[in-house]
């Protein structure tokens, strides 16, 4: 679903983020991106909805190489692709329910079909009675699952999430780690970046380490620290 | 986009929210309008103003006269022969002859100088022949005729008394220019004004714009609403600009009305009516378009989410 080839980002001003980095996501596989802030976990994450290109090597998301995808496909890239930030990046002049529905009003879905999809999504996360409020009267767990409801509601092939948990408490964390288990269940490929070791490690997924922009180590499902 | 009527509701959605967008910030988008209304008011009312003096002045040509000056000793019984033959001719009406006597009779009346063309041995003034034209001639045959009429071996002279109107047209032309000088002016006064406005507005909702490029949204979608808030401006000022106009000529009409009377001529100052104000309206949204256009060309393309 995704594979890296000899992947390298060199930022303008010299600062190398990724050198050569090469791996696989499949279908359906949950992997967690771990490295201190500044390893590169950021940068690789933004190779794949290509807010940024890499200056060398190619990246390979559902078939497609991105190095050939022109400036005018990238929106329809992204909207097979939903993104969790760690500062949210909701709209605060819109409520709830209007922050879930945008990707599906860009997609052009007809009204009422929207409507069935936001409360879906909603439901997911648990938000379902507070569609009407805005997101600024939301605790930072709650807007975080506004956030992964708005990534979710297109019910997109690819999710990831970059420190989803950053500013949450350990059982908060969890509880948003279970979600995304819960959609990867549903097919999701997922990549989560974060630095919440003890939590990845009680997860027991596909584990990809980075220091200084290189693969350290890839530690399949199942092992354990 | 998937479907006519997706694209549609799409298109709606963007309307009716910028319009939304708009009426959140009333005074604010409120004197934006007010500036586009009266920068489009102004040549509005210089064109209809121009319409109105041409349209008073257009039956203006067919008062034209010629006047024939006879030559001296010709006597009074061959210029009275000359008038009835001129008479026959079918690019003329009527003639009407006016003897040395009866000019002098008509000046002494309107001159006050009596005492003046009493010192004078002799009636100074020339027979004269008044050729009225039929009214179907236009400026170049009238100016054929006068020619020829001057040809003629009884007159001294032929002159056209229709010399001013061509001198009114003239500088109207030169007002028409200058007043198209002026709306192109404020034409673009308008596209800037709508330009910056826009721009501001991109820079308020710069935040939004990354999200909405992050999700997945193409630049059209982006550019959409923007687009709109320009021509609902320029619709807003075109309406502003109709009212200007018609509360403008409101108080001009009655004055108006009693000058018309006074000179006999036809209603003065026509309206913009359904042409003039659909004009009015189509100029401002497409003024207004084009300023977004040219804001959402310039400023979208670099934000880009990082």
């Amino acid at each position: 679903m995704i594979r890296f080839e000899q992947v390298s980002k060199r930022y303008p001003g010299g600062h190398q983020a990724l050198s050569g980095l090469s791996f696989t996501v499949s279908r359906g596989e949950m992997v967690f991106l771990t490295g201190h802030s500044g390893a590169g976990k950021s940068t690789l994450l933004k190779l794949i909805p290509l807010l940024e290109r890499p200056t060398n090597g190619q990246v390979i998301v559902a078939g497609i190489n991105l190095s050939q995808l022109g400036q005018r496909r990238i929106p329809f890239l992204r909207r097979r692709i939903g993104m969790i930030f760690q500062d949210h990046r909701l709209l605060h002049d819109r409520t709830v329910f209007d922050n879930v529905a945008l990707p599906l009003v860009i997609s052009g879905l007809p009204h009422r079909e929207i409507g069935k999809r936001v409360r879906a999504a909603l439901d997911k996360v648990g938000l379902l009675a507070r569609e009407r409020v805005y997101p600024i009267t939301l605790s930072g767990g709650e807007q975080q699952r506004v956030g992964i409801a708005r990534a979710v509601v297109t019910r997109p092939p690819i999710l990831l999430a970059d420190e989803p948990t950053g500013n949450l408490d350990p059982a908060l964390s969890e509880e948003i780690m279970r979600l995304f288990e819960q959609f990867n269940r549903v097919g999701m490929t997922t990549l989560i970046a974060s630095h919440d070791l003890v939590l990845i490690n009680r997860l027991q997924q596909r584990h990809l380490v980075l220091t200084e922009g290189r693969l350290v180590e890839d530690r399949p499902a199942g092992a354990s620290a | 986009m998937s479907s006519p009527a997706a694209w549609v509701a799409d298109h709606l959605r963007a309307a009716i929210g910028s319009l939304g967008r708009l009426s959140r910030t009333r005074v604010a988008s409120g004197m934006t309008a007010a500036v586009l209304g009266i920068s489009l008011a102004l040549p509005a009312t210089f064109l209809l103003l121009l319409q109105n003096i041409e349209s008073t002045t257009g039956d203006w040509d067919s008062g034209a006269q010629i006047s024939l000056f006879i030559a001296g000793g010709v006597s009074e019984e061959e210029y009275r022969a000359l008038a009835t033959e001129l008479e026959q001719r079918s690019q003329v009406q009527r003639t009407e002859v006016v003897t040395p006597k009866a000019a002098l009779e008509e000046f002494q009346g309107i001159s006050g100088m009596e005492g003046a063309l009493e010192l004078l041995d002799e009636n100074p003034l020339p027979p004269l022949i008044v050729v009225v034209p039929s009214a179907e001639l236009d400026a170049g045959a009238l100016d054929t005729l006068t020619g020829e009429l001057g040809q003629l071996e009884q007159v001294d002279q032929a002159r056209l008394d229709l010399e001013w109107v061509q001198r009114l047209h003239a500088i109207m032309e030169l007002i028409r220019r200058g007043v198209w000088l002026v709306a192109a002016l404020l034409a673009i006064t308008v596209v800037l004004v709508v330009g910056n406005t826009i721009r501001l507005a991109i820079e308020n909702r710069r935040e939004e714009i990354v999200i909405t490029k992050l999700i997945g949204a193409t630049n059209a979608f982006i550019r959409r609403p923007f687009l709109y808030e320009g021509a609902w401006y320029g619709l807003g000022g075109g309406l502003l600009a109709v009212s200007l106009v018609e509360l403008g000529r409101a108080l001009l009409y009655g004055p108006a009305r009693a000058l018309s009377e006074l000179y006999g001529t036809g209603l003065l100052l026509h309206g913009l009516g359904a042409s003039g104000t659909f004009w009015v309206l189509a100029s401002g949204i497409g003024l207004g378009l084009l300023g977004s256009w040219l804001a959402v060309g310039r400023h979208l393309a670099s934000i880009e989410p990082r």
